[in-house]
């Protein structure tokens, strides 16, 4: 079950997972699937595996929850080492190169646009917009152009950030 | 560049620290795995490090298999390359599976207790300002993934070119819900064609 949406989930899962869980099998509504998936998104690990771990465990405890992450990974796992495998035969071929810098490119975009889907949780961020802001371009200031550890940052400007949250939210009540 | 047990040992644990820093998905630590593999230690280059991350987003599946490739890619590197044959693939699944576990196993261990506790209050004060606290940092890291992946940056035309067609892919899948194939099955061409 979860290693046939795992298959059919070209660049990330998420798409894939919503439909068949809330349209096909319907065993949760979309409001329960949008707040398992928000859960899901602020713990640390990937996304996609957390909400299997989650949904796994609510429906048949811990046994489920190792099942669902066996089920998501296995499969997926096998076929991305083989072509890994099979890309580092032909990778001496320029044309190869040339293509895999042109998906690279593609991946590149790919991932901005997972950040610009967070936008309207920046711009209604309780931290005000401006702040929010500041503390994007500072991470990537820090983590990617000056290459930082990211335990620190996310230590400094996770804890300052957290503070000032919990600070705004408090003073909005 | 060979690896010994010491080493896998060192990548295992920093892949479980750096597993409870992986919010937002791993490929928002794929930076610090970058200034830890290549930079510092030098097991890859950054060429085969950023042809792994790639390979693993073309490839269906979850996302955090990226870091399954780059320990196939330590292993049969350090096994001294796929034409060492039957050894090679053997140290490449040793490294997969060891850099798989390493940043899986805490935080889905974390997970499995957590979302219970923070289901329950999902109301509350912490909660909520860890939430709306981590967002900013999320996105930033997000896009300091996307500006390693995107390559070298020198000022000539490929470069540019490259950034284009970056920025062009991000704005096409934040508006339009058009199939990610075929923007890799274009971005794939270009490159091979080598106007990119």
């Amino acid at each position: 079950m979860f290693t046939w949406m795992a298959l059919q989930g070209f660049g990330g899962v998420l798409a894939v997972v919503q439909r068949i869980l809330v349209d096909d099998k319907q065993w949760m509504s979309i409001e329960e699937f949008v707040e398992q998936w928000s859960v899901a998104q602020v713990l640390p690990g990937p996304n996609v595996l957390n909400l299997c771990i989650i949904l796994g465990g609510e429906y048949f405890g811990w046994r489920g929850a190792v099942v669902a992450t066996l089920g998501i990974l296995t499969a997926p796992c096998a076929l991305v080492l083989m072509v890994a495998a099979w890309f580092s035969s032909v990778s001496d071929h320029a044309a190869v190169q040339g293509a895999l810098r042109g998906l690279a490119a593609v991946v590149a975009g790919l991932i901005m646009a997972t950040a610009l889907r967070m936008s309207p949780a920046i711009s209604i961020s309780p931290l005000g917009r401006g702040f929010a802001l500041a503390l994007v371009v500072l991470t990537f200031v820090l983590v990617g152009l000056l290459h930082v550890r990211l335990i620190w940052v996310l230590l400094a400007l996770g804890s300052v950030s957290c503070v000032w949250a919990a600070r705004e939210i408090r003073r909005r009540q | 560049m060979s690896l010994s047990a010491q080493d896998w040992l060192m990548l295992f644990v920093h892949m479980m620290t750096l597993s409870l820093f992986t919010i937002g998905g791993a490929i928002a630590a794929a930076p610090d795995m970058h200034r830890f593999v290549v930079d510092q230690h030098h097991w890859l280059s950054g060429q085969a490090f950023a042809n792994s991350i790639t390979v693993a987003q073309v490839a269906p599946g979850p996302n955090v298999l990226f870091v399954a490739v780059l320990g196939w890619n330590m292993g049969v590197q350090s096994a001294g390359g796929l034409s060492a044959g039957w050894s090679a693939a053997a140290w490449g699944g040793l490294g997969a599976g060891l850099c798989l576990l390493g940043i899986l196993l805490p935080s889905s261990l974390l997970n499995y207790t957590a979302t219970q506790w923070a289901h329950r209050h999902r109301h509350r004060l912490p909660v909520r300002a860890f939430k709306a606290g981590m967002a900013p940092l999320v996105m930033g890291l997000l896009l300091s993934t996307a500006w390693l992946l995107s390559g070298e940056h020198a000022a000539d035309w490929a470069s540019v070119a490259r950034g284009g067609i970056t920025v062009a892919c991000a704005l096409l899948m934040w508006k339009t819900r058009i199939h990610l194939l075929w923007l890799m099955a274009g971005g794939a061409t270009l490159g091979a064609l080598g106007w990119i």
